[in-house]
């Protein structure tokens, strides 16, 4: 059994690692230092 | 797991995920390279001392544009967070979920660990998660319905912010009335009952509860040391029974479990592997675990 949730945990960190890379290979991570460093509106409650 | 150890833990998560001093005092927000990377916790990336990107604004955001492009930076992010640590940044890393365990501290007539239909609001926060993170502002595009509408995170910025800029303040309308409000009904509520939105709304905590099974970080109880004293559910501040469910989706793996385990039965372990006992535990066997 642990061993089974220890595989299934590297699992998922692997896909995690790819989903970053592959996302910042995209760029998104400008999309979301785009939004951040502007205040937002909806969150403080103006928008 | 000491308290006041995780308190210090705890004091300096939210300092360092907060720690554009300056921008508390001048109102203006950082916006550095660093928010390029989301925080493990709940932080608004509109509070003056943020240093990081609001995971769950992040993923509003991204799931905007999905029509354009998969949000897999934003997601990755999250399930990393997610497979390596779980709910251990609820306890550890959120300051949202600190400032409601410092109110918890607050002498009140009474203090609720659970009551009748309690276990049942525990499912609204999977609620929010699927309708106001990722399906509203997906029909909706452009509208974070969580951050617009609930996150008390960013309302605690707002205030900050409109304190700091007199041309915020004449902005303020209804909406942040009714996030107020919202506001000082959960910190209101954090005297009484332990953890109330991270227990009923936090849509990080729902995401990260899909990890408890089987991120690295876990709880463990030994089955040859447990004498079934129950002493473990006596002080689990979300009124869970590590005995019966060491790894429940409802566990913020604050530790005080094992603290409190006078036999060293529960550990937390990384991998399966031990990393933590009871101090109040002699020497340890973890021969014959179940997690």
């Amino acid at each position: 059994m642990n061993a089974r949730r220890n595989a299934a945990t590297a699992v998922l960190l692997a896909a995690s690692a790819a989903l970053i890379s592959a996302g910042a290979a995209a760029g998104q991570h400008v999309q979301v230092l785009a939004k951040a460093i502007r205040i937002c509106l909806e969150c403080i409650g103006i928008g | 797991m000491d308290n006041k150890k995780r308190t210090l833990i705890q004091a300096a998560a939210a300092l360092l995920q907060n720690a554009h001093i300056s921008g508390f005092f001048t109102g203006r927000i950082y916006d550095g390279s660093l928010k390029t990377v989301c925080v493990p916790g709940l932080n608004c990336y509109s509070c003056p001392g943020a240093l990081g990107a609001c995971p769950v604004g992040s993923l509003q955001n991204a799931v905007s544009a999905w029509k354009f492009r998969f949000p897999a930076y934003v997601l990755g992010l999250l399930l990393f967070f997610g497979a390596a640590l779980g709910r251990v940044i609820c306890g550890f890393l959120c300051p949202f979920g600190f400032l409601q365990d410092l109110l918890y501290r607050v002498p009140s007539p009474a203090k609720l660990r659970t009551f009748r239909g309690d276990d049942k609001l525990r499912y609204v926060k999977y609620a929010v998660l699927l309708a106001m993170v990722l399906v509203l502002p997906f029909v909706f595009r452009g509208t974070p319905f969580f951050c617009k509408y609930v996150c008390p995170s960013g309302t605690l910025s707002g205030i900050w912010l409109a304190a700091a800029d007199s041309r915020l303040r004449g902005l303020l309308g209804w909406i942040f009335t009714w996030k107020a409000l919202v506001l000082i009904a959960i910190l209101t509520a954090s005297v009484v009952i332990c953890r109330p939105f991270c227990r009923y709304l936090c849509p990080l905590g729902a995401f990260y509860a899909l990890f408890s099974r089987v991120s690295a970080v876990r709880l463990r109880v030994a089955g040859d040391r447990c004498v079934g004293c129950g002493q473990c559910a006596g002080v689990c501040p979300m009124a869970v029974n590590p005995v019966t469910s060491c790894n429940s989706p409802e566990c913020i793996r604050c530790g005080k479990c094992v603290g409190s385990c006078p036999h060293g039965a529960i550990s937390f372990t990384f991998f399966s592997k031990p990393v933590s006992v009871s101090p109040l535990a002699g020497k340890t066997n973890h021969t014959k675990n179940a997690e």
